[in-house]
């Protein structure tokens, strides 16, 4: 029974060289991008995570243009793109009335329509569909570099940042006064996050770029009563859903991103209903015991 | 007029958000190991004094002189401002503290028994794995000021530290401010109870936007004195007032007339025309 189970899972893994190529990339992946969505799901900055991976699409496709379908050109595009609309939607928070969710709408939408045309100028239809939801099974070496060398800086990065970061997090106003530390810290996570939107568009393309880094950090958030329970359990959580993700997309023939993140997706309905923090059965169950 | 070392000297001070000054015109020394409570009615300017004291509000003129020493001043502010919903530990909250000594990145293990001490000195023992978000109102409370004393600062401003807390949870708190005053240390609170401003501060000032008085509690808290905070502090229109002088503003914008209803009573010293205008 275990051995057929676990056939089912890793068969196709053992059996083809771009599937073991495509879970290495998505494992690098799962290591930096849940950590850094724990962060952003605790100070509220969720959905501007995915504005910001949005912003990362006309960089890229402006390296598209340049030099066709090749990664280094794309990824120093996005990179340039995400940071520019990172800071600029800080900027303008700042010196007008608009709130930063509001700014940041209006360049995300900006940014997406920008790509889009962008692409369309040059690229085929299938070019589009490439950019938008990844490639996460044509993962070339370069490729893979480059998600392993995202996840070393983001690990290294994140423990530098810690504790600046969970002051800012907690108490901004009480990290303003015993230190100058918050502006830099916050820029510093902030380039973390594009990094990794980064490395996620070149698997899970720019509409799902946030998937891995989001969804398994909400996920944790129902496992662990802590910031040092949630980060392991979001990694694991990512991981889980890699392997879930790819072999699902190769029994059943589904496309490859979208699969992973909707395995995502259905860890969270699972943690959901079941997690021992503030799950719902548990919460039902609780509330009938006090009842009686 | 030369201040005492490690006191907080406060000259011609304005200090307001957007032009908008919510203090004016205040000179006065926080002399070192002051134990002065700021009292005034609700937008007085009492908060903004505090955070002026720290750095959060610019002084739109005059200055104020603080110690210079690295992390002189702990401030706590009202506890609304904190994410309380952050999955942290009360230690880790605590520990905080020690950020003047461990920075970013050195250890805070070894400190854990100075932490766990400051948790017992506030009546927290045992709540030190406690997620913060569990804890009531007072309790989260004595925890921030069990992050005070890990701060151990020379100067330590506290913003309505008693709102929401209940009676034995102020009073130890209290006791714990007149042990800082017994080492030396200078606090100034802003605070609502008379009461417990009488009981427990020597000095006060009062604080309608400008100082009203400034000196031993007992002759600050006089009814003629707290009638004239209440006027003055209802005769302020909240939404008209920008300070033509702070902001350096040029002549023509001066000639706004004032509404009937905008009769500010405040005075700016002599042969110094200081208007408003009217905000559009």
């Amino acid at each position: 029974m275990t051995a057929i189970l676990i056939d089912g899972l890793f068969g196709p893994f053992l059996e083809f060289g771009f599937m073991r190529r495509a879970l290495v990339g998505c494992l690098a992946l799962s290591l930096s991008a849940p950590p850094v969505g724990v962060f952003l799901m605790l100070r509220r900055m969720s959905l501007m995570s995915d504005a910001m991976s949005h912003a990362v699409l006309p960089g890229a496709a402006i390296g598209f243009l340049v030099a066709g379908l090749s990664l280094p050109a794309m990824t120093l595009g996005g990179l340039v793109a995400g940071l520019a609309v990172a800071l600029l939607a800080g900027a303008v928070t700042r010196s007008t009335l608009i709130k930063e969710d509001a700014s940041l709408a209006a360049f995300y939408l900006i940014s997406l329509a920008a790509g889009v045309v962008l692409i369309s100028l040059r690229g085929s239809q299938i070019d589009l569909l490439h950019i938008l939801f990844g490639t996460v099974l044509a993962l070339d070496d370069p490729a893979l570099l480059l998600l392993g060398g995202i996840a070393t800086i983001t690990l290294f990065g994140l423990a530098a940042l810690y504790r600046p970061l969970v002051m800012e997090c907690v108490d901004p106003l009480f990290l303003r006064t015993v230190s100058r530390a918050g502006g830099p810290v916050h820029y510093a996570f902030l380039g973390l996050v594009v990094l990794n939107l980064v490395g996620g568009f070149q698997a899970l393309g720019t509409l799902l770029a946030v998937g891995l880094m989001l969804l398994p950090a909400i996920t944790a958030r129902f496992w662990a009563r802590d910031l040092g329970g949630m980060i392991p359990v979001s990694v694991a959580c990512a991981m889980g859903a890699s392997v879930l993700g790819l072999t699902l997309s190769y029994r059943a023939d589904l496309p490859t991103g979208p699969a992973i993140v909707l395995a995502a997706g259905a860890l969270y309905l699972l943690s959901m209903l079941f997690g021992p923090q503030g799950g719902l059965v548990r919460r039902f169950v609780r509330a009938r015991h006090l009842e009686g | 007029m030369s201040a005492p070392a490690g006191a907080i000297a406060l000259h011609g001070l304005t200090l307001g958000y957007d032009r908008h000054p919510a203090v004016h015109h205040l000179d006065g020394t926080i002399r070192p190991g002051a134990l002065l409570a700021l009292v005034g009615p609700n937008g007085a300017g009492k908060s903004t004094l505090l955070k002026g004291i720290v750095g959060e509000v610019p002084c739109l003129d005059g200055r104020i002189d603080r110690p210079d020493l690295a992390g002189a001043i702990a401030y706590l502010p009202q506890s609304a401002e904190i994410d309380r919903g952050f999955p942290l530990r009360v230690l880790d909250l605590v520990a905080m503290g020690l950020w003047r000594r461990i920075g970013p990145w050195r250890r805070a293990a070894p400190y854990r028994d100075r932490l766990i001490e400051a948790l017992g000195l506030v009546g927290l023992v045992g709540f030190e794995d406690r997620p913060i978000g569990t804890l009531s109102g007072g309790q989260f409370q004595r925890a921030l000021f069990a992050r005070l004393i890990v701060q151990d600062a020379r100067v330590i401003l506290l913003d309505e530290p008693f709102t929401g807390v209940d009676g034995r949870t102020s009073a130890d708190l209290l006791r714990l401010i007149g042990a800082w005053h017994g080492q030396g240390r200078t606090i100034v609170a802003a605070l609502h109870d008379l009461a417990q401003v009488r009981g427990h501060f020597p000095e006060t000032l009062l604080l309608a936007r400008e100082p009203v008085a400034w000196g031993p509690t007992e002759a600050v808290l006089s009814p003629r004195n707290l009638a004239r905070a209440q006027t003055l502090s209802e005769a302020w229109d909240e939404d008209a007032a920008i300070c033509g002088r702070a902001a350096g503003e040029t002549p023509h914008a001066h000639s706004h007339a004032h509404g009937p209803g905008h009769d500010h009573p405040h005075h700016h010293g002599p042969a110094q025309p200081h208007d408003h205008r009217d905000a559009p």
